[in-house]
């Protein structure tokens, strides 16, 4: 039978006059914009190497962040990046704020485009926060993490650990371990490594790694056996906040951990490991683990402040370019 | 069509000069004049040239929620009536998930009261298979027929307990009936945003897996093949789910099914854009159910087109994706939605569309088939299929706009709409 095309939903996006450039997802971005981002990063942050660590180029812009998800990296890299670069920062988190009264996040970013902020980094427990905000704050919108969707600037401080540490992406076989279905960090990292040109290996127990998550591009395994191939080793938090009650995705955590731990005898000596924070020590990953040589986990959070400047900066001085949907298939 | 519930009776007469006569249950394809005096078709003679408006079976919407009592904010027993004729159909059956739910012939007295003084079409009114929709205890059946209920369902949710919907399906034989069914296997389905696939394994959504719909649905229709009772079954999403339905029809089940708009037009890459207008349940499946329910439709193994017209405040739809309620408005959009989806690209024959619109939905309910013939009463559509339209907020009777087919141009517009032999639209 013949085919239909389906329709294109080309109003339903952020608006797009006038242009404005958003971080949103991993998935709008091409490699040369990754490229871009990692050489300013490292820009950056050779000139924390000096004395006086605050640069004037951000001075008089408005940086407001918006957290109603609960964070330390994130939420404090955000700020320190932001005043590194000498922009106001306005840090707002939901307990206290007039969402505990009920406010929709609209009416929310309605109040704070009042300010005519630059950038508004918002965090959100609910997948489409960040482009709702799109539409409804006349700034540049970062997503600092919706719900199980994506946490792009986190992938991009991941790149570029693993960058600096391996010399490159290209190449490189990265496993990532553990729980993928609740991970925003797993999904935007898969994007981001397979963007690069890197080999992705999922493992995990079957019922957290989401079926069809192969259509991005990687590798599935359940043996905690196969990580020892790769070059880097990505564990995830356990999310035990996100799980449903009773939904049994593994029978317990001993268990869990018996099976997919990442301990010390399931690596090669000075294989690399990186973990997002904040770790569950003992459960995803041993603490002899965490605390060993080959762990990435501190450069983690230091690539995260430059990186984060170089994402704050690009925003606010690079030409427009147009937020990248997915294009529905037009089928003949 | 007793169990509809129309306002006042007051019977227009009017002439189609020179039209395109098509009804599909008659044979009817020839350009004719229509007369119509008092509300009846009494007159249908040859004409030469015509217009190239199509006159057809006014539509039957078998499943709209109007909101009414509870939510009348969202939508009334008028808006909504409005809106249905707008689309061009003569009768739609509404949803009894209102609050409270019609569960008590009290509640649909009090429906059916309003309707007669404010519904523009008349209106069917289901009522629910258990009290409050809670899937414990069964309503009373007989009496809520008795006062009019149109047929039975829980729509929004599953009758979860086999047992249960057993004996609705005993009992209600004695109510008389139809039983509609909403199929969701509620542990399978649980925290579900979208179709489980490939859009939600890389937008990191709940999925909400095909079988979640389809092993409900083999679960039904045994029941009701052991207990021989007829079943309709709403809104259908997954080729499998269309399987089971043929299958089983095949086997002598009398077993009906629908299908919305949205599903025969959309897939799970619509959800990409994170427009909570693109979320409904069921969800939007893949490319494979979507072609798997037109066939369906085309075969009539799914008998009927039902657009779920479910209108949500925009304040409740101005929110992320995730947080936002299932459900989209669809009255007013579906025939030039389908036609120009489906009929004007050669996948489905126009005359079958009608069909499916009109005579198959009053069919599952047991309501007279509206038709075009000397004699019968006047539920007419007029259609040009030239016309283009843009589909925006301004244009919508429905007191709501949560449309999935926002700023679209859509080709087939309604001109006219007869509904009980009362002119109801005029474009």
């Amino acid at each position: 039978m013949a085919d239909v095309r389906p329709l294109l939903r080309s109003e339903l996006l952020p608006p797009r006059t006038p242009v404005r450039r958003h971080l949103l997802s991993i998935a709008d971005l091409e490699r040369e914009d990754v490229e871009r981002l990692l050489a300013l990063a490292r820009t950056f942050a050779r000139s924390l190497e000096r004395d006086v660590k605050k640069l004037p180029t951000l001075r008089g812009r408005t940086v407001v962040n918006l957290f109603f998800e609960s964070s330390t990296r994130t939420s404090s890299s955000f700020e320190l990046a932001a005043k590194r670069l000498s922009a106001d920062v306005m840090s707002i988190k939901s307990s206290g704020s007039a969402v505990e009264k009920g406010e929709s996040l609209k009416d929310t970013l309605l109040t704070i485009g009042a300010y005519d902020p630059d950038v508004v980094v918002i965090r959100h427990a609910h997948i489409g926060a960040p482009h709702l905000a799109a539409r409804y704050t006349p700034a540049h919108v970062v997503n600092a993490g919706d719900g199980k969707h994506q946490h792009p600037t986190q992938a991009l401080l991941d790149l570029y650990t693993i960058d600096e540490e391996l010399g490159g992406v290209e190449g490189l076989h990265v496993a990532i371990v553990g729980d993928v279905l609740h991970s925003r960090v797993a999904r935007s990292n898969i994007q981001a490594l397979v963007l690069m040109g890197a080999r992705v290996t999922l493992v995990g127990p079957p019922p957290l790694i989401p079926r069809r998550i192969e259509a991005m591009g990687c590798e599935i395994s359940h043996d905690i056996r196969d990580v020892k191939a790769a070059d880097v080793v990505y564990v995830l938090r356990m999310q035990r906040e996100r799980m449903l009650e009773g939904a049994n995705y593994v029978p317990s955590l001993r268990e869990y951990t018996a099976r997919w731990g990442v301990t010390p005898e399931r690596l090669r000596p000075g294989q690399r490991v990186m973990h997002p924070g904040p770790m569950n020590r003992g459960v995803e990953i041993d603490p002899a683990v965490a605390d060993a040589d080959g762990s990435l986990v501190e450069r983690q959070v230091r690539s995260g402040l430059v990186v984060r400047m170089a994402v704050l900066y690009d925003l606010l001085t690079q030409g427009p370019v147009e937020v990248k949907v997915a294009e529905i298939e037009e089928v003949a | 069509m007793m169990t509809l519930v129309a306002s006042n009776g007051r019977r227009d007469s009017l002439v189609f000069e020179g039209v395109r006569v098509l009804d599909p249950g008659q044979g009817i394809d020839e350009t004719l004049t229509v007369a119509v005096e008092e509300g009846v078709i009494v007159r249908m003679e040859p004409a030469a040239g015509g217009n190239g408006k199509v006159l057809a079976p006014a539509f039957v919407d078998p499943h709209v929620h109007l909101r009414t009592p509870g939510r009348e904010d969202e939508e009334d027993l008028e808006s909504g009536t409005r809106a249905a004729a707008a689309g061009g159909y003569c009768a739609v059956l509404a949803m009894p998930n209102t609050d409270p739910v019609v569960d008590s012939a009290a509640v649909l007295r009090a429906l059916v009261e309003r309707a007669r003084e404010t519904a523009a079409v008349p209106v069917g009114f289901l009522a629910a298979i258990t009290k409050g929709q809670q899937g414990a205890e069964l309503s009373e059946m007989v009496e809520l027929a008795e006062s009019g209920a149109a047929g039975f369902t829980d729509d929004g949710r599953p009758v979860v307990a086999p047992g249960l919907l057993r004996r609705a399906l005993q009992y209600g034989a004695a109510a008389g009936r139809p039983i509609a069914v909403h199929c969701e296997e509620p542990t399978l389905s649980r925290g579900a945003h979208v179709h489980e696939g490939v859009v939600s394994a890389e937008l990191g959504f709940g999925g909400y897996p095909s079988v979640a719909e389809s092993v409900m649905v083999g679960r039904d229709l045994a029941l009701a093949r052991y207990e021989a009772r007829p079943l309709h079954l709403l809104h259908l999403s997954a080729r499998e789910s269309v399987d089971e339905l043929r299958r089983a029809r095949a086997a002598g089940v009398a077993a009906t099914g629908e299908v919305t708009p949205h599903h025969l037009c959309l897939t799970e890459d619509a959800v990409r854009s994170l427009d909570p207008n693109l979320k409904m349940n069921p969800p939007l499946r893949s490319e494979d159910d979507r072609s798997a329910l037109v066939e369906a439709l085309r075969d009539g193994t799914i008998a009927a087109v039902a657009t779920d017209h479910a209108p949500h405040a925009r304040h409740e739809k101005e929110v992320p994706f995730e947080e936002a309620p299932f459900g989209v408005t669809g009255l007013e959009t579906a025939f030039a939605a389908l036609y120009t989806q489906l009929v004007e690209p050669g996948v489905l024959p126009l005359a079958t569309l009608l069909e499916r619109m009109s005579a198959g939905p009053a069919a599952i309910y047991g309501l007279e088939p509206p038709r075009i013939e000397v004699g019968a009463p006047a539920n007419l559509v007029l259609l040009d299929l030239e016309a283009t339209w843009h589909v925006d907020e301004g244009s919508f009777r429905s007191k709501s706009a949560n449309s999935w087919l926002l700023g679209e141009k859509l080709r087939g517009r309604v001109l006219q709409t007869v509904a009980a032999g009362k002119l109801v639209h005029s474009a």
